[in-house]
């Protein structure tokens, strides 16, 4: 309760707090290659805060970037022990789930934002996944959504990485995102809060643009729209090698 | 060498997938079975979605069943008759395979129900193969090869069609080999094999076909019934990978050949303990999946995939 109170009285001071100071930013890429040999991607990124008046006083401007990846529905199912082996019983549809997501803060992310920005804004992890459907009738619907977060961590797609923004003079700032090697393909969104006393005074958005290129946009291309010529193609392919390499043994074998 | 796959979306080690299509590569070579029961899991293993593992396996399968069937062929121990029987029976269970297997998928147990498929065939047919052949090994030892095909000279000679098959030195209705390429096609389709480890022991024990023909021609029959199953899966489910494919073909085609001179050397009775022990250790493994409390209870699954 107490909290809450604190969080509407903070929402009170907001507009004294917020002076214009806006994010001019700069993407060492605004495009992701993927490749045959893609191996992942640093992006950096980096930028300024322009303002019209001095730097105001009190806590110190801080910087979150998050970037997220395309977003679609997840299934989320749970083993149980049924007659002696495990299968899967309940599933909870998860509405929407960013396929990547990575969060890079200039501060402890609980220093900097408080819970109702957060809920504002969609910042955490936990926030930017979306499960209103979960159905009710299903013990701990929570912990699907939990599980969501958990798995992807694990894979590498969701991060949080603290005290990696670097801020010089309230400033300048700049930071990189790791992503990994198994991206999919879309838009992805980097957003950019500017924070103070834990409110964002503001925010800025731009998308970067993860694409097969060559050989992986050919063949992608092909097996959605071309299927037949695909599996035919794949299946000649198949022959090909497997007679050549059989006849290159062979040849190899009577010398 | 990392490299990114596009029709699975991930990026795995080139020389990782050479060294598993090379292993299960000599396999296929030396027992004459497609090798998919084994490539299928360990793909899903090293993170392939399971779709696109068991679509673009039957692709590699083609492959490495081909430059097999060609080394048999050179031998002369390919019975082209009774392969195009069992690839008839085949192509009809593939196609039915396929209507099963969207059936299960709309319930959305389909996995539970292809490892159990898995546990339960691999089981049985290793286990029979096991005991069997461990005999015959002890009764070729003391020197009284018995005649035990003659038990089942009742039912397979007493029907109707009968056809002569001379590379197998068969004379029997052309009913049971449909049965089986059907039965092997259904299964292939549903759990993305080539269906050799089935085909195989039925062959030598329902048909009493001689071992050093069994091999190719089940080799013969699993080319087109995996090539069907391909193009069923890229033209439905579009999750071939040729990239994944031509590198575990790659490995897989060397292996082949260097399994199938080792085949060639060793007696048939030590082959087919050796194959019943792996299938028998397969089986266990998956079993074991099923038994024990997973580390993880919660999986993922793209909407509308499997």
């Amino acid at each position: 309760m107490l909290k809450r109170l604190i969080a509407l009285l903070a929402l009170c001071c907001t507009p004294a707090l917020a002076v214009e100071e806006q994010v001019v930013l700069g993407l060492s890429q605004d495009r992701v290659a993927i490749t045959a040999n893609f191996d992942g991607s640093e992006i950096l990124i980096f930028g300024a805060i322009k303002r019209e008046a001095p730097i105001p006083p009190g806590p110190p401007l801080e910087v979150i970037v998050a970037v997220a990846g395309p977003s679609s529905p997840v299934t989320v199912r749970r083993k149980e022990r049924k007659l002696g082996i495990w299968v899967n019983t309940d599933s909870v549809l998860v509405d929407l789930a960013p396929s990547f997501y990575a969060v890079a803060t200039s501060a402890p992310l609980e220093a900097i934002l408080s819970g109702t920005e957060d809920l504002r804004y969609r910042i955490s992890i936990e926030r930017a996944i979306r499960s209103v459907g979960a159905a009710m009738h299903i013990r701990g619907a929570q912990n699907f959504a939990d599980a969501v977060v958990r798995i992807r961590e694990d894979e590498g797609l969701y991060s949080i990485r603290e005290n990696t923004v670097a801020v010089d003079e309230q400033t300048l700032f700049r930071t990189s995102i790791a992503m990994p090697a198994d991206l999919t393909e879309g838009d992805y969104v980097a957003r950019i809060y500017l924070t103070r006393g834990k409110m964002v005074v503001s925010q800025f958005e731009t998308t970067i643009d993860v694409r097969k290129v060559g050989l992986e946009r050919f063949l992608y291309n092909m097996s959605r729209q071309q299927p037949v010529w695909y599996g035919l193609m794949s299946l000649v392919i198949a022959i090909a090698a497997g007679w050549s390499a059989s006849t290159a043994f062979r040849l190899l074998r009577e010398k | 060498m990392q490299i990114y796959l596009p029709i699975a979306e991930v990026s795995v080690n080139a020389f990782l997938l050479l060294g598993l299509g090379g292993m299960v590569g000599i396999l296929s070579g030396m027992f004459g079975v497609g090798g998919g029961f084994l490539m299928t899991p360990l793909l899903f293993f090293i993170g392939i979605p399971p779709a696109v593992a068991v679509a673009t396996e039957a692709n590699q399968i083609v492959a490495s069943s081909f430059s097999g069937v060609l080394a048999h062929f050179r031998r002369k121990t390919v019975d082209l008759r009774m392969g195009t029987v069992l690839l008839t029976g085949g192509l009809i269970g593939a196609a039915l395979g396929v209507v099963v297997f969207n059936y299960l998928k709309s319930l959305g147990q389909v996995d539970l129900l292809v490892t159990l498929c898995y546990v339960v065939f691999l089981g049985v047919v290793g286990g029979l193969m096991f005991i069997e052949s461990v005999n015959a090994l002890r009764k070729s030892r003391k020197g009284t090869a018995g005649p035990a095909k003659r038990r089942q000279r009742g039912w397979v000679h007493s029907m109707p069609f009968k056809m002569r098959f001379r590379t197998s030195g068969l004379y029997i209705s052309v009913i049971p080999p449909m049965l089986v390429g059907l039965c092997v096609g259904v299964l292939s389709a549903i759990m993305g094999v080539g269906g050799g480890f089935i085909m195989v022991p039925a062959m030598i024990y329902l048909l009493g076909m001689p071992t050093k023909v069994v091999v190719g021609t089940s080799l013969f029959q699993i080319i087109f019934v995996t090539a069907f199953t391909t193009m069923l899966h890229a033209t439905t489910n579009y999750t071939v990978d040729i990239v994944l494919a031509v590198l575990l073909l790659v490995g897989g085609v060397i292996g082949a050949q260097i399994g199938t001179v080792i085949g060639a050397r060793m007696p048939a009775e030590q082959l087919r303990v050796l194959l019943a022990a792996l299938v028998l250790v397969v089986c266990g493994k998956l079993a074991l999946d099923l038994l024990l409390e997973p580390s993880e209870l919660y999986s993922l699954g793209r909407d509308g995939g499997h």
